[in-house]
């Protein structure tokens, strides 16, 4: 860890209009790069599952989180130079929650792109939500780094399709997490065979961020932390020197590094969601390199969700998680150990109670 | 009269223990069927229940924070309750969720719904050892 230039630096500004409590201001560590040119930085929110009561009432809770990550991202300084939403924007894919989800993102001051969630798809198949932000995948292009953007969380056509009487009853099916009547999330052969086309273009030596909803590897089934086709997206990127995958859907830390590609997950803004292992029946397979988040404090209605301020150093990834009620966390690539490793929580010893899940 | 008395109370106890010897006796396949099958009956309604928009006020569930009753720990109750301040037993916390997360009223201990909810948890976390206590 000696390549951390730890003189910090104060990313939000301490004169913000808005009180947001004993937290502020927030400060990270910085990276010292080679390249200063090539560095820039991005926020990240995600899963704000924005969830419509009645008319014009929305579930309180969830709309705080979004809030608050929206306000405190406006407060960085120095300046993010755009803003991913992770998907998930609404819980049941309508058009009030969407429109809901939008209003309050609007009051963003940065450019803002994003990635589909089920949550927003399952109902009209993302069609208002293309309506509202544009393409279901796409790539661009930014300060030398070549960023794909993918609906991961599609499935079988016959599940899609065939299976399900109205598109209402298909939406409630695929947004309960633990459901046995839901379906594995997939990329597809459409989108895999555009990504492919899109590459085809990119010198192997650019480095390449890759945003999906679900995580492009496979961690557990029953919870779709996991991407049906994963190892052949995995495949597509496999030539590459530089790759890291960025994912929502889990609302909690993971990463992992797989080959050439590091993997890092974001938090919900709305709420935390167990670890895998905290179900006793499941078969699943956290990556070892990940130290767990604490166990939530339910009393704290903002405990273990959050949103992340991204760097890209030198076509790295590290990422710094705001925590609300909770400890910041900051997790980056390790130059030495090739992997993306958190600053302060490494090995078991030097972890705090409530990272030992049961 | 006092003879007719002891031999009542005699057969009166032969009569019981004979019931009793043949009902201890009588654990048959099918009475371990029908009772797995009432218990799991329970279970199915706390899953209904723990998956439903309804049980709150605001449509949310309870699976929704707790995918398959992951991380509400049904081992490690009674337990000191560190934010309420005393020791509880598993439901006085359903009834928090029930009042704060899902903005509804509480249960009795003893509404069917309560335990119905308790016994879903539970089988979630079948195999589990028991640690009362345990934070």
């Amino acid at each position: 860890m000696n390549h951390i230039n730890r003189s910090r630096r104060h990313f939000l500004q301490t004169s913000g209009a808005l009180a947001l409590g004993s937290t502020l201001p927030i400060s990270l560590v910085e990276l010292a790069f080679a390249d200063e040119k090539q560095n820039f930085t991005f926020a990240y929110i995600s899963d704000a599952h924005i969830q419509q009561i009645k008319g014009s009432r929305f579930v309180r809770n969830w709309d705080r989180g979004l809030i608050r990550a929206v306000a405190e991202t406006n407060l960085l300084n120095p300046k993010p130079d755009f803003v991913m939403f992770g998907g998930d924007l609404a819980q049941l894919g309508s058009v009030p929650e969407l429109d809901h989800g939008a209003e309050i993102l609007s009051a963003l001051k940065y450019k803002i792109r994003h990635v589909m969630g089920e949550h927003d798809y399952y109902l009209d198949l993302g069609a208002y939500w293309e309506k509202l932000f544009g393409p279901q995948y796409y790539s661009f292009d930014h300060k030398g780094v070549h960023f794909i953007v993918l609906n991961s969380i599609r499935t079988y056509d016959d599940w899609t399709y065939h299976r399900w009487p109205t598109a209402e009853q298909r939406m409630l099916e695929m947004a309960g997490l633990d459901n046995p009547n839901s379906s594995p999330f997939m990329v597809g052969d459409e989108q895999r065979q555009w990504m492919k086309k899109d590459l085809d273009k990119i010198p192997l030596t650019t480095p390449i961020v890759v945003f999906s909803h679900s995580p492009l590897q496979k961690i557990y089934k029953g919870w779709n932390f996991w991407t049906e086709d994963a190892e052949q997206i995995q495949a597509l990127l496999k030539p590459f020197n530089k790759v890291s995958v960025i994912y929502g859907h889990v609302h909690q830390i993971q990463y992992n590094q797989i080959g050439n590609i590091s993997f890092n997950s974001v938090m919900a803004t709305a709420w935390p969601w167990p670890y895998p292992q905290a179900y006793a029946q499941a078969e699943q397979y956290l990556p070892k390199l990940t130290v767990p988040m604490n166990r939530s404090d339910p009393f704290f209605e903002r405990d273990a969700t959050g949103w992340q301020f991204i760097n890209v150093a030198n076509g790295h990834v590290d990422l710094n998680y705001l925590l609300p009620e909770n400890t910041d966390r900051s997790v980056g690539f390790d130059k030495d150990a090739k992997n993306p490793v958190d600053k302060q929580y490494q090995s078991e010893g030097a972890r705090i109670p409530p990272q030992s899940h049961f | 009269m006092k003879s007719l008395h002891i031999k009542k109370l005699a057969l009166g106890l032969a009569a019981l223990m004979a019931v009793s010897s043949v009902h201890a006796d009588e654990f048959t396949k099918d009475d371990l069927e029908r009772w797995q099958g009432q218990f799991m009956a329970v279970v199915k309604q706390g899953r209904e229940l723990w998956t439903s928009p309804t049980l709150g006020t605001n449509g949310v569930a309870c699976a929704q924070c707790h995918p398959n009753a992951a991380n509400t720990h049904p081992e490690t109750y009674p337990k000191f309750q560190k934010q309420i301040g005393k020791v509880i037993p598993l439901w006085e916390m359903i009834n928090w969720c029930l009042r704060n997360p899902l903005e509804g009223q509480p249960l009795a201990a003893d509404d069917p719904k309560m335990i119905a909810l308790q016994a879903y948890v539970t089988y979630e976390r079948r195999g589990v050892k028991l640690e009362p206590g345990k934070h």
